[in-house]
């Protein structure tokens, strides 16, 4: 089955060193070191406590569905869902390189980086 | 300080037309405004108020305003999407209510049919300066996809079938074959919707609203005026209004913002959901309507599967009619933006004007509840709640 292309992220001030980490294969969450918690989107300002003291912090590349569906009208079907992560946020992403038919709420998956248009990888999880 | 009992909706217009390739938006825009201020008793002279939103041609009121040769004293662009009418209708009455403005005029239209557009089924980046664009347009969410990702953790949580969201097709389908503009007239059945086309797991195509062109107007008084109108008199006396979103991660894509617009509305009113006699339900898809029915506490959280199965939504036959003109899901979506048609069926409704067959008895209590944006991600939500006198 042919798979979609994926549309290069949007890349700023705000997320290049996530960008960066990713080029270099390395999955890392924002965390505020005011507040001590990891956050999803990443933001210079973190939505919690309102601190700027935030750091990009190494992850696991662990988690779960949260939820997802396939999209079954598109050319190349694909999952688009919500993956829990080990370190607590829970983030949009694709559930890739799986039988679509066999995916499940609750579901363990593992982060796996995925080539883009002409920018950076993206985290994406598949079954683990 | 309330708008309850301030501001009066004296005049309602929804445009026939389902596709238009021969008018203009903007035109659209001005033949509704037109519509509500006749069904009012009113002119363009009289309108010191103006409030439209994103589907405006343009920046918005300056473009309309000029189209429509308007003299105004008080001008609104809140965009909301879909529920920015709801939430319009209450920015007016709390604009009548500090002395702004005597007449308000609402305007919506749109072509979303005659210009092709994908409007559930393609992603779209409106703005590149989104902070959260980098973040969910890789991963290709779209209208459709969002929504069924609420359906899947609502299956997951509470034991909802596509069998129950289907009733709420089947219900607004029973509505729409009274009403003659409607794009989908047929009466249909719960397997018709489960056995449709699968769009995004697990939402069919049937459990989708129309895409359609069209749009509608509202008249919103003070009181004073109001008295001197022929039409019903539609009282407001309760509003809400949140943003939802994902919060830092930390969700529930089960609930809507109805979950906290409702409960404010409610307050406001002095009234609580046993006592409305009808309720039109932003319909997008059928699990919006399944969620907004728990939110505003119409049954238990988790209990809305069982609520809406078996023609619980169908006027004549259960105890929460909604709808009443086939709605989103069977009617128009004009625009792709539900909110307004909304409010005007929920008057019709309050003025006894809606079909014979689906006029609900002593109807003299209705909320209109809308969401509007993405329910699988950021949305926002009005509650407005009227009254006949």
């Amino acid at each position: 089955m042919a798979e979609r292309t994926i549309p290069s992220p949007i890349v700023s001030s705000e997320n290049e060193a996530f960008w960066k980490a990713a080029k270099q294969g390395r999955f890392t969450v924002p965390v505020c070191a005011a507040c001590g918690k990891a956050h999803w989107y990443p933001r210079a300002i973190c939505p919690f406590c309102a601190s700027d003291k935030i750091e990009w912090r190494a992850a696991s590349g662990k988690g779960t569905i949260y939820t997802y569906s396939v999209m079954r009208r598109a050319k190349e079907p694909y999952a688009i869902g919500y993956v829990t992560l080990a370190e607590g946020p829970t983030m949009m992403t694709n559930i890739v390189d799986c039988d679509f038919d066999k995916l499940r709420v609750g579901q363990a998956v593992t982060l796996v980086f995925k080539e883009t248009e002409d920018g950076p990888p993206v985290p994406m999880f598949k079954p683990a | 300080m309330t708008i309850k009992g301030k501001a009066y909706i004296a005049g309602i217009y929804e445009h026939p037309t389902r596709h238009a390739p021969d008018k203009t938006v903007a035109q659209l825009h001005a033949e509704v405004a037109l519509g509500a201020l006749a069904d009012a008793g009113l002119t363009r002279d009289d309108v010191d108020g103006f409030f439209c939103a994103g589907d405006a041609p343009g920046p918005g009121p300056a473009t309309m305003a000029e189209y429509m040769n308007l003299k105004l004293r008080h001008v609104d662009s809140t965009e909301l999407g879909g529920t920015s009418y709801v939430a319009m209708a209450a920015h007016a009455a709390e604009a009548i209510a500090l002395g702004k403005c005597n007449v308000a005029l609402i305007t919506l239209a749109g072509r979303p049919r005659s210009e092709g557009m994908a409007t559930g089924t393609t992603p779209r980046l409106r703005d590149p300066n989104q902070p959260e664009a980098p973040w969910e347009f890789p991963y290709g969410l779209t209208t459709a996809n969002g929504y069924a990702m609420c359906a899947m953790r609502h299956m997951h949580q509470y034991g909802t079938t596509s069998e129950q969201l289907a009733w709420i097709k089947v219900a607004a389908s029973h509505h729409a074959q009274h009403n003659p503009h409607a794009m989908l007239p047929d009466v249909i059945k719960v397997e018709d919707v489960v056995n449709s086309p699968v769009i995004a797991e697990p939402l069919h195509r049937l459990d989708c609203c129309v895409i359609s062109d069209g749009g509608g107007a509202l008249v919103i008084v003070k009181p004073e005026i109001a008295k001197k109108l022929k039409r019903p008199p539609v009282k407001i006396i309760g509003a809400g209004e949140t943003v939802k979103h994902l919060s830092g991660g930390t969700f529930d894509l089960t609930t809507s913002g109805a979950a906290k617009t409702g409960p404010i509305a409610f307050a406001e009113a002095s009234v609580k959901p046993a006592d409305i006699k009808y309720v039109s339900i932003y319909d997008s898809f059928t699990i919006t309507v399944l969620m907004q029915i728990e939110d505003l506490g119409f049954c238990a959280k988790g209990a809305g599967g069982k609520f809406v199965a078996d023609g619980n939504l169908i006027s004549g036959v259960g105890k929460l009619p909604f709808n009443t003109d086939g709605g989103g899901l069977c009617n128009n979506h004009p625009s792709n933006r539900g909110g307004m048609t909304k409010v005007i069926e929920a008057v019709r409704q309050l003025r006894g004007e809606a079909h014979p067959k689906v006029q609900v008895k002593n109807c003299d209590l209705a909320v209109a509840q809308g969401t509007g944006m993405q329910l699988g991600s950021r949305h926002c939500s009005a509650t407005l709640i009227m009254e006949r006198e």
